[in-house]
């Protein structure tokens, strides 16, 4: 066991950040951590952003990360993990869905969308390793964007020490039980991507 | 067992091992989901009131009659409720009277950012503030063993932190059946419960006497603990901010109170006495500071710590490095700061009947009195139509307001469904009685959205699922004396347009119900549009209506097929035909 493991969920409202921060939860619990976790969601329905913080210790004091602690980002969409360098850890690992969703302003072009290059060296300059995962594209290839998510988590999977039995099995208790069978796709493509 | 919880579901829980018996609420973020969860119990009566001070009034009768009640609101909800709050101070109560209060700091979904600590004082009733879910789940239990046996009502203050966090319950036994003993009675005793000025004279001391009675209890209730640590600093925290202020000072002497109010004077001093220096930590008011200097201890608070927004760990690590409490590392890592990014700020979502509505508002120059809803995003761009935003219900009185000392062209007030059944009827009877030229404009979009679909008197089913009448909002308008009332579908835009300028030319006060179901709650969905390059002119009106599918690309728009839910309001304002729907001919080949 870790001394203690924090998580920094990024996304946009829709694409399933919140289950994939309730099973990295329930992942932690099952493993004995304490866990917390925290997240502002109020407007997510509305095409917002939504981050959510999952803490696994022996003991947790605060449901919110420290800036400069989170071992790990989870960016669902580029521009959203672009948002969080001062979270990352020294040694930490983003692993970001080669994914865009634009805001308003890039639609309507008073805005620039960032570039990869500079997403990636934000995020570098912090300190962070960036993962760029095809979360989005193997999501299309399973036919439903919205499984991205858990194919992020299955990459996540490949670097943490506990079982992909354990990780597995949260999938399955928590996503609907009519895409059970989808989502555990979903992980198990991301442990390929993981190692190939 | 282990189970983990969000700290409203955990409130859920421990209303239900407690053994409420009605649990009254409007809904409002972040205290929404406590009676969402506890409706799901079995043997509790749970109902949507139509606004706090409703519930607060339900929830005095019931425990009046000897019922356990809960009434739960956020912030600003307790100012609407606050007049009963006071009452029932003073009279007291047969069975137990929680109040579940939720605070949000940083105003993630609010209008202010008030600290509702202050009420407890104001009305001199207790307040508990649990730290974690676990507490939570309890707090309920004590709150009504508190009011049960202080015959006062009781509040446990929340945090948007503490009510939308998730931290490892307890599971308990599952309660004892209701005991059958006695049937509920309201038992007459008007000395008590008549509050005219004879009555009321004799119960302000009862309440004096109870505070002090509280204040005494505050000195040996569990809630309040002193966690032994080094001499050097003593903090004083409660809530959430418990949390963050124990990884700060991992080793400091710490009051963690359970209890806010009345504060327990007899630990503070124990404290005091053990430590070098005392620092109250709290967010918002000074509110434990000011009561700790009054004793004459010289606490540090503000002077260190913001009273505006949310706390988190690392500003009290950076607020108590800058104040000397602890060493500022030698080898300091480099701030890392966010770059410059476009934001991302909420919108109206794709297919919302509000942007029908907004977009003719937008175009008749109209000045748009607002109120709080989903459709408070009208105010954003590209659409910027509306220019005030109060609180629940003010849009009438406001625009009746505007329109009395002269400036009257083209004011409207809007209001939401939920919000009108809230606190809108008074300000409409308002409008009728003073005579009135205003117009108000109801978005009805059958059910109380922004909090996440919760029903209300318009939607024809309660909290707990049963079937009940609908209020029809037409109709009630007509019953007060409204003659000129409309009802419009807002996605049809020239009959929005033309009866709105009609409207706005009338000199008797009117209404306009502009009626269209939620997209989320209705979850229908159509074939995304296509948009034909070719007849596209870029003149823009689709990229104004704020609707996040459309993208501005080079030469033309685009809609993202993923987003896109059909509603057709974009081909409907396209001055060229250049957005149809993909089965059209000519436009997918």
């Amino acid at each position: 066991m870790k001394k203690k493991l924090d998580f920094l969920f990024a996304g946009v409202g829709g694409q399933g950040t919140i289950l994939a921060s309730n099973i990295v939860s329930d992942v932690g619990m099952r493993c004995g951590y304490d866990v917390k976790k925290s997240e502002v969601h109020g407007m997510s329905q509305r095409g917002g952003a939504v981050e959510s913080h999952v803490r696994w210790a022996q003991k947790v004091y605060s449901p919110l990360i420290e800036e400069g602690g989170a071992d790990f980002l989870l960016a669902f969409e580029m521009l959203e993990a672009a948002r969080w360098p001062h979270y990352l850890a020294p040694g930490s690992v983003a692993l970001v869905n080669n994914h865009r969703v634009m805001p308003p302003s890039v639609n309507l072009g008073r805005e620039q969308y960032p570039e990869e290059k500079e997403i990636e060296s934000v995020l570098t300059a912090a300190g962070g390793r960036v993962l760029w995962v095809e979360g989005a594209a193997k999501a299309n290839e399973l036919g439903n964007q919205a499984l991205a998510g858990v194919v992020l988590l299955g990459v996540l999977s490949t670097r943490l020490e506990e079982p992909a039995e354990t990780w597995l099995q949260a999938v399955q208790d928590l996503v609907p039980a009519k895409f059970k069978e989808l989502n555990v796709k979903a992980f198990l493509a991301g442990r390929e991507l993981a190692t190939k | 067992m282990k189970k983990i919880m969000t700290g409203n579901e955990a409130f859920a829980y421990g209303a239900y091992l407690a053994g409420i018996d009605i649990a009254a609420a409007y809904p409002g973020t972040p205290s929404t989901e406590i009676l969402e969860n506890l409706s799901k119990y079995p043997g509790v009566y749970t109902e949507w009131s139509t606004n706090e001070k409703v519930a607060m009034d339900v929830g005095a009768g019931a425990a009046y009659a000897g019922g356990r009640a809960l009434v739960t609101m956020k912030h600003v909800g307790m100012n609407v409720a606050a007049d009963s709050l006071f009452y029932v101070s003073y009279t007291g109560m047969k069975g137990g009277l929680v109040i579940i209060n939720a605070d949000d700091p940083a105003m993630h979904s609010s209008q202010n950012e008030q600290d509702n600590r202050h009420y407890a004082r104001f009305a001199k009733v207790p307040m508990l503030e649990p730290a974690d879910s676990e507490e939570a789940k309890k707090s309920v239990k004590a709150a009504l063993e508190i009011s049960e046996t202080f015959d006062t009502p009781v509040i446990i203050r929340t945090t948007t932190r503490l009510s939308h966090s998730l931290s490892i319950v307890e599971t308990e036994a599952e309660p004892e059946p209701k005991a059958q003993s006695e049937p509920a009675a309201y038992e007459r005793n008007p000395v008590k419960y008549v509050m005219v000025p004879a009555f009321a004279r004799q119960r302000h001391p009862v309440v004096e006497e109870r505070l002090k009675k509280l204040a005494a209890f505050a000195e040996t209730t569990g809630l309040n603990r002193i966690e032994p640590g080094d001499d050097e600093i003593g903090i004083i925290v409660s809530g959430v901010v418990y949390q963050y202020a124990r990884e700060v000072f991992p080793n400091a002497t710490c009051l963690k109170l359970g209890m806010v109010y009345p504060l327990p004077d007899g630990l503070i001093r124990e404290l005091a006495g053990r430590v070098k220096q005392v620092v109250v930590i709290e967010e918002l008011d000074p509110f434990i500071e000011e009561h700790v200097r009054l004793m004459g201890i010289p606490a540090r608070g503000k002077e260190i710590f913001p009273n505006i927004g949310e706390f988190n760990p690392g500003l009290i690590r950076r607020c108590a490095r800058e104040a000397g409490l602890i060493p500022t590392p030698a080898e300091q890592a480099p701030a890392v700061t966010a770059p410059k990014l476009p934001g991302r700020p909420p919108m109206l979502c794709p297919g919302c009947g509000h942007r029908g509505l907004f977009y003719a508002l937008q175009r008749l120059n109209a000045t748009v009195f607002g109120d709080i809803g989903c459709y408070t995003l009208g105010a954003a761009p590209p659409l910027n139509a509306i220019h005030t935003t109060g609180c629940m219900g003010a849009s009438i009185g406001v625009v009746h307001g505007v329109d009395r000392v002269g400036v009257k062209d083209r004011t409207v007030a809007v209001i939401g469904d939920s919000t009108f059944f809230h606190s809108g009827v008074a300000p409409l009877i308002n409008l009728h009685y003073n005579n009135g030229t205003s117009t108000v404009i109801v978005v009805d979009n059958r059910v109380t959205a922004m909090t996440g679909h919760q029903a209300n008197p318009g939607t024809g089913n309660t909290l707990m699922g049963i079937e009940s009448p609908v209020v029809k909002i037409d109709e009630l308008a007509r019953g007060i004396g409204f003659t000129k009332v409309d009802v419009v579908n807002p996605y049809d835009f020239k009959h929005v347009l033309s009866t709105i300028k009609d409207h706005l030319q009338s000199n008797e006060p009117s209404l306009i119900v502009a009626q269209y179901p939620c997209v989320l709650y209705k979850r229908e969905r159509k074939p995304a549009l296509v948009v034909d390059a070719e007849k596209c002119n870029e003149c823009g009106n689709c990229l104004r209506i704020g609707c996040s599918p459309i993208t501005k690309i080079d030469g033309s728009v685009s809609i993202n097929a993923a987003l896109c839910i059909g509603c057709g309001f974009c081909a409907a304002i396209c001055n060229q035909g250049a957005i149809s729907l993909p089965d059209k001919e000519g436009v997918t080949a």
